[in-house]
């Protein structure tokens, strides 16, 4: 069923009795075309998409455990395009102008809100930097400004501006950018995909590739094999266990990054805020919790769970940089699994075995990403071809020297 | 997480550096053939076990040791501790 207005007050005085499944719960087939492994928000992007813009059928999402459980649900909502190289930016802005159009496209209520993000600087090299930053996003189309001290206060009264170390000398602010309700993405995806034909499978975890002659001919799963002529893994998090069936191994460590709400507070910050003398990034919820974040635990970690050293810098500088922080009580706290690549960027780019596709290595900055990636990899999927935005993801771009690395850190993933 | 030092005892991990798997010791020849794809694998891919992982950490703010910690990536749980000088040396390097 389409989802309007009238629908809504249609069943409001039908006793809401005609609201049906978002999405069905089907058997698996024994073979498709198209196996998208991991139900995730990328998953089903590339499923969406594949159905809906490449004119793709019989297609399966494998999700090892259910719709919404994996790091789709456990990241900081905060969507931007705010990145500096060439082989980045305009993937971003793409992904940004598909988050603007996309729950018209979708037919779902993804609380999409542009409320802006600033990136405060507290030093005049930093202010260099982002003036850099900000116009190597204007050249690539996207929308960026840089605030001084006094917009900055008037925007958010409260900061610790007159910081003995680290004063807040401006920001750089990028308008469009805002957070997204991350739980409707998936939703929204799963039954855009379901209505388009897509095959959801929970509760399905792939136990190994079957390959031959170097091409793919299906996963063995928990609920049996599937047969498939093409397979894509968007599995970030547990990229490397997922391809280690097929035997690669690949350039990305796991690492554990952590996340905080607090208690519900009154309207206090209402865009994105990074501070810029510490990892700290800090936005409020619409029930009025202050989501924020920080650094990853920094070793490789599947755990879900991190540890106190990194709760109390994340603390640190949120007292730092908003003294009254120091007053709200944290509700809940939890972690999440990054593929940390590299050089800090992702990967969408076919393997040397026919018909097996990857999508991973978001290192801590997927979400956003979300609605491009999964076009971009159903493009990949649909084509053989890259997406014009995403051509620099490649696996081979270690190998010939052509690194995306946006805080020029080289190959140390915890440092990203 | 607590390391238990071989010659300091247990020390918060707080005190330590972490570089990444231990792996690393063995850096490859670059006097032989093939010395480019053995650098791009030693420098670029990674096992990343879901399990026990040999990973190095360097005690920064301690003796500045390098050790080879065995640890559970699933748990936390450290399972061994050695200094990573005597496991290079074990595997027949000289220093």
């Amino acid at each position: 069923m389409r989802y309007s207005g009238w629908s809504v007050i249609r069943e409001a005085l039908t006793g809401h009795k005609g609201w049906t499944p978002a999405w069905r719960d089907p058997e698996p087939q024994a073979a498709y075309d198209i196996i998208v492994v991991g139900g995730g928000g990328h998953g089903l992007a590339t499923a969406y998409y594949l159905a809906k813009e490449f004119g793709q059928a019989k297609i399966a999402v494998l999700e090892k455990g259910y719709i919404g459980g994996g790091n789709v649900g456990r990241n900081t909502t905060i969507i931007r395009s705010n990145y500096l190289l060439d082989g980045n930016q305009p993937f971003y802005e793409f992904s940004l102008k598909l988050w603007e159009g996309l729950e018209q496209d979708f037919n779902y209520n993804a609380m999409v809100s542009q409320r802006g993000i600033i990136n405060l600087f507290h030093t005049d090299a930093q202010r260099d930097a982002y003036t850099r930053r900000g116009n190597s996003m204007i050249l690539h189309g996207a929308d960026a400004e840089m605030l001084d001290r006094d917009q900055v206060r008037a925007m958010y009264p409260f900061l610790n501006f007159d910081n003995a170390r680290f004063p807040i000398k401006g920001a750089l602010m990028q308008r469009r950018g805002g957070t997204v309700r991350h739980d409707a993405v998936a939703w929204g995806y799963a039954r855009g995909a379901d209505q388009r034909g897509v095959d959801i499978i929970q509760n399905c975890e792939v136990k190994g590739i079957r390959i031959e002659h170097g091409r793919v001919m299906g996963v063995d799963t928990t609920r049996g094999f599937i047969g498939a002529k093409k397979i894509g893994v968007a599995v970030a998090g547990s990229s490397s266990k997922v391809m280690a069936h097929a035997g690669m191994r690949l350039p990305m460590e796991s690492h554990v990054l952590q996340a905080f709400v607090s208690e519900g507070l009154k309207p206090v910050i209402d865009g994105v805020m990074t501070y810029g003398a510490g990892h700290f990034y800090v936005s409020q919820s619409d029930k009025g919790g202050l989501v924020f974040g920080g650094d990853i635990d920094g070793y490789n970690s599947y755990a879900q769970r991190g540890n106190m050293p990194v709760v109390e810098d994340v603390a640190e500088g949120g007292m730092s940089l908003m003294p009254m922080i120091g007053r709200a009580r944290l509700l809940r706290m939890w972690g999440g699994i990054m593929d940390m690549s590299m050089d800090g960027s992702p990967i969408i780019d076919k393997t040397d075995i026919d018909g097996l596709y990857f999508n991973g290595g978001w290192c801590y900055g997927g979400f956003k990403a979300t609605p491009a990636s999964g076009w971009c990899f159903a493009h990949l999927l649909a084509t053989d071809q890259s997406h014009k935005t995403a051509t620099a993801y490649r696996f081979d771009r270690f190998r010939k020297g052509l690194m995306i690395d946006e805080k020029g850190q080289g190959a140390q993933p915890n440092l990203h | 997480m607590i390391i238990n030092h071989p010659l300091l005892g247990p020390r918060d991990a707080q005190e330590f550096v972490y570089l990444g798997d231990a792996n690393l010791i063995n850096r490859p020849d670059g006097l032989k053939d093939g010395a480019v794809d053995a650098f791009h694998d030693y420098l670029y891919l990674r096992d990343n076990p879901a399990g026990e992982h040999r990973e190095l950490w360097y005690h920064e703010q301690g003796d500045r040791s390098w050790l080879v910690v065995t640890r559970n990536t699933v748990t936390h749980e450290i399972i061994s501790v050695e200094i990573a000088r005597d496991v290079a040396r074990k595997m027949g390097r000289s220093k």
